[in-house]
């Protein structure tokens, strides 16, 4: 699986138009909301998390990869039941962890993306399972074979996700 | 200093964030209303993405409903056919249950239960998720505008679906009771054990506290008891598919229940936006003892001139707790059985009993009483007339005494007048 280290100056920085910037997250959160009603078990997905991955590994900033992450979560939580925030912060760390990745290795091809998608996903969860028992104190269990499933589903669906928005890079 | 700041900028933003977030949420868990800051970013959400799911279920809806109201209609005739059949089957079915409630109402006088009905509920599609597995809400596109109120109940034909946790503008978010935070009162159906239905985190929904040493079968019909004051009684939650004991020191039996409504599939809801709560009257419950409807018409009856030998019962009825109590050989067994005094014939109907503050439904059975079988027939609808028909000019009816004794200046009673010793024999 080539997953490539480059320095700093190797890697290429993109950016997005602002409409793509505003609409793609809300589409996210949007497609959330409305496919798991028509699709039940489209909930294991989080389309979200894959935007903020998307955006973190491809801008390369830490900085802009922590706050798309919690915007985008903080949103995600305001559409659902439970306090504001528990999204919010894993997907800071998310964005900021995939960003940090973005910067020292080369993750253009679909194999590392599966493998990021898949890491990170792991770690959204983790983190999201410590705030939601250890702050809201949420009955929540935890299944290893549920969430590396999921994972892998979501991996799965990023891959062919950040093919489609590859087409919206713009180089810096 | 400021190589410090510069190297260490993005963990020190990464930190600042986090810790913003992490104030945030303490600061929500900590309050038990949400309200403020959050409801805000919650209102910004819910409104940015209801527009656009509204208008997908309504073109959704629209498609759906062209196709198969127009173009197809295969199997119509047979299928109306069918439920036709269903129809009388069930009209069989319906006389026999009616046979059962009334025989229930007359038992709930008895014991003055009181009964909640739900009287008035608004139809709402679904239009959306939360998008998690971890919150189990969907949104309905009925809000604040139409009237809906937060901890309405939300139900479907088939059973209980949630209760309204937030209402916006024109959307309402609905905790599903498959969520971990939601709880129903319950009861399950045959053997009358009280507990509480609730959501895991696995999505399931489980009847808790129910002691270890109760027996619940699967297949045991769960419904609301009425007790969390959100769904009102009777109401089907789910069917119980899976007992077991709890491990080691646990009181209860785990019992997994399966929802009555398919929550998954929730298109249309009901919001019940009004429930009555009343006490069953004698007219439902039953034939009306003919010395009730004696007791309201006697207030009613025009004062007559002083006279040395005055009507003693009707002074009576006007002194209202000294009012003349028609011979019952079982008064004193049915307690809850309506007194014939001044406070009920202010009431207007013909329904005795009435706690104050509660809303009385309207009685259709009331005027469909009929009396004994010895009276007759041709009086019956006049003795039945409630006394505010009566009002506030009542008609010159001679009532002849419920007691015993006889009046030698009422000769000739008056045909629609109850004879006093029939009420007696009337049930009860």
């Amino acid at each position: 699986m080539p997953i490539t280290y480059t320095s700093g100056e190797q890697v290429e920085v993109y950016r997005f138009s602002i409409p793509f910037n505003v609409l793609v997250p809300a589409a996210a959160l949007f497609l959330q909301a409305w496919l798991p009603r028509q699709f039940p078990f489209f909930a294991m997905f989080d389309l979200p998390l894959l935007v903020t991955i998307f955006f973190a590994i491809a801008r390369r900033s830490p900085v802009s990869g922590l706050l798309t992450g919690g915007v985008i979560g903080i949103f995600q939580d305001a559409l659902t039941g439970l306090p504001i925030g528990i999204n919010g912060i894993a997907k800071t760390v998310v964005g900021y962890g995939a960003s940090s990745l973005g910067v020292k290795l080369d993750v253009e091809n679909a194999g590392a993306r599966l493998l990021v998608t898949l890491v990170f996903y792991v770690v959204h969860e983790v983190v999201y399972f410590v705030v939601a028992r250890g702050l809201v104190a949420l009955n929540l269990q935890w299944s290893w074979p549920h969430e590396l499933g999921a994972g892998l589903a979501n991996a799965l669906v990023g891959v062919f996700l950040f093919l489609a928005l590859d087409r919206f890079k713009q180089r810096t | 200093m400021e190589s410090v700041l510069g190297r260490y900028k993005n963990l020190i933003v990464l930190v600042a964030v986090l810790f913003a977030q992490v104030l945030g949420l303490a600061v929500q868990v900590k309050r038990t209303t949400d309200t403020d800051s959050s409801r805000l970013i919650r209102v910004w959400a819910v409104s940015a993405i209801t527009p656009i799911e509204k208008v997908l279920v309504w073109v959704e809806t629209g498609a759906g409903n062209l196709w198969h109201n127009y173009f197809y209609l295969r199997g119509v005739r047979a299928e109306n056919r069918e439920l036709k059949q269903q129809i009388e089957r069930l009209r069989l079915d319906q006389i026999r249950l009616n046979e059962d409630a009334a025989q229930a109402r007359r038992l709930q006088v008895l014991l003055g239960f009181k009964e909640q009905f739900v009287s008035q509920t608004m139809a709402a599609q679904v239009i959306g998720s939360g998008g998690s597995e971890q919150s189990r809400i969907v949104y309905i596109d009925k809000g604040e505008h139409d009237g809906i109120k937060a901890d309405m109940a939300v139900i479907t034909v088939n059973g209980i679906v949630g209760k309204v946790l937030k209402v916006f503008r024109s959307s309402s978010q609905v905790l599903l009771i498959d969520d971990q935070s939601s709880g129903v009162g319950a009861i399950l159906e045959k053997s009358r054990l009280q507990g509480i239905v609730r959501g895991t985190s696995a999505g399931e929904v489980v009847l808790e506290k129910v002691m270890n040493d109760e027996a619940v079968q699967a297949g045991d019909i769960v419904r609301t008891s009425g007790g969390d004051r959100i769904f009102p009684k009777g109401m089907p939650v789910g069917v119980v598919t899976r007992v077991s004991n709890g491990t080691g020191s646990d009181l209860f039996l785990n019992i997994r229940v399966r929802p009555a409504a398919s929550l998954s599939k929730l298109e249309e809801v009901l919001v019940v936006t009004k429930v009555v709560e009343k006490e069953p009257t004698p007219s439902e419950a039953g034939p009306v003892r003919a010395a009730d409807i004696l007791a309201q018409r006697l207030p009613s009856v025009p004062d007559k001139p002083a006279t040395a030998d005055s009507n003693p019962p009707n002074d009576g009825a006007k002194a209202a707790p000294a009012a003349p109590q028609p011979k019952s050989p079982d008064k004193n067994a049915l307690p809850s059985t309506p007194q014939p005094n001044a406070a009920k014939a202010q009431d207007g109907a013909a329904t005795p009993v009435r706690k104050p503050g509660t809303v009385a439904s309207p009685k259709p059975g009331a005027s469909g009483t009929v009396l004994p079988k010895s009276e007759p027939a041709p009086t019956a609808p006049a003795a039945l007339r409630p006394a505010t028909e009566q009002k506030p000019a009542p008609p010159p009816v001679k009532v002849s005494d419920p007691s015993p004794a006889p009046k030698p200046r009422q000769t000739t009673p008056p045909p629609a007048s109850p004879q006093p010793s029939k009420p007696q024999d009337g049930p009860q």
